[in-house]
């Protein structure tokens, strides 16, 4: 048989630019989506001799005192409660509805935008936690605490605004901040089992 | 037939794409190998806890990690399966963290103050461990910190 010269076809790859892009994109999408997330905090900053005297002038009644033992249970000023009932006692005792003598002082404000209102801008949360606490259940803790706050501004906001919290703007975020105030202290650390 | 194309002999001239993809192509391979620069392996174990309240970590670049847990399995049996801290490539004290931070700090440049520790610990610690770790923060007064978590459904 004779041999006979045969011209390959050449494969058409004006779609290999598509599929590369694609490829790139994917990478792109999936890279971005796996952002970290947490629980965003901030610290006091560290404690000078003067600083202490200035603690002990927090009245009984602006103060509410959660304390976690070693064993993840849960004391909220004198009771022992669940972390599910927490968010609850925080949202009663931020906001003072009634102006209870138990709760803390609602303080005569003017804010911006929102006008005079009454405040509870001196209460205290305390948090405080042995050397063997779980992490997790302290983490609940303080989760369900901010979780209180957001609560507490969004349904301001709503009624204010008429806006979730998340949708307003610069200005009336900060006046929402200000009528509630986020103060979560974290306590000296105190080692209970030695006691 | 067309109005505007009198002669009907103009074409567009067209213009050779061959070396699209391998553009791409290297587009795409930058990013893929930018993106798992930024790990560090891992010798600690966690999990994180979960929450309902989470913030998105942004600005990766002003972050800094604090890993906390056990050794991994492979490291059990030299380092013991106690709660042991991370700080980049290697095992720390508590103490450590200090150094730590202010070499992260001094990378930085101008926008330390914005310096953020998100700490991923295991949900299993101790909050001694964590104690001290927050308390060597404040004195190195890396105030803005982060509990890594999960969201939960």
């Amino acid at each position: 048989m004779a041999k006979k010269k045969r011209k390959v076809p050449a494969l058409n790859s004006s779609s290999t630019a598509d599929i590369s892009f694609m490829l790139l994109i994917f990478f792109l999408v999936t890279t971005s989506m796996d952002t970290d997330t947490g629980l965003a905090r901030r610290l006091p900053p560290p404690p000078e001799d003067d600083q202490k005297e200035n603690e002990m002038e927090v009245k009984e009644r602006n103060v509410l005192r959660v304390i976690i033992n070693g064993a993840g249970n849960l004391m909220c000023n004198g009771d022992y409660i669940e972390i599910r009932e927490l968010k609850q006692r925080a949202k009663d005792f931020i906001k003072n509805e009634n102006n209870s003598s138990k709760l803390p002082e609602l303080h005569p404000k003017y804010i911006e935008l929102l006008g005079q209102c009454a405040v509870t801008d001196k209460h205290v949360i305390s948090v405080q936690t042995d050397r063997s606490t779980p992490y997790t259940i302290y983490f609940q803790v303080q989760n369900e605490l901010v979780a209180a706050y957001n609560e507490l501004r969004n349904e301001l906001s709503k009624v204010k605004f008429g806006k979730p919290y998340e949708a307003l703007a610069k200005e009336q975020q900060e006046a929402i901040r200000e009528y509630y105030p986020q103060k979560i202290s974290e306590a000296e650390p105190k080692d209970y089992s030695k006691n | 037939m067309s109005r505007f194309n009198k002669n009907g002999k103009r074409e567009m001239p067209e213009m050779n794409t061959s070396s699209l993809p391998d553009l791409i192509f290297t587009i795409l391979f930058f990013f893929m190998i930018v993106t798992s620069m930024r790990e560090v392996t891992l010798m600690v174990k966690f999990t994180t806890p979960q929450g309902t309240e989470l913030e998105k970590l942004e600005r990766k670049s002003l972050v800094s990690f604090i890993y906390v847990g056990p050794p991994i399995d492979q490291l059990r049996p030299t380092m013991g399966s106690g709660t042991r801290i991370q700080l980049n490539g290697k095992f720390a004290e508590p103490a450590e963290v200090m150094d730590f931070i202010s070499e992260e700090r001094a990378s930085m440049g101008s926008e330390q103050a914005l310096q953020t520790v998100s700490i991923k610990a295991d949900e299993k610690t101790q909050m001694g461990v964590i104690t001290d770790i927050k308390q060597v923060l404040r004195k190195s007064w890396a105030l803005k910190i982060n509990y890594s978590a999960t969201k939960r459904n």
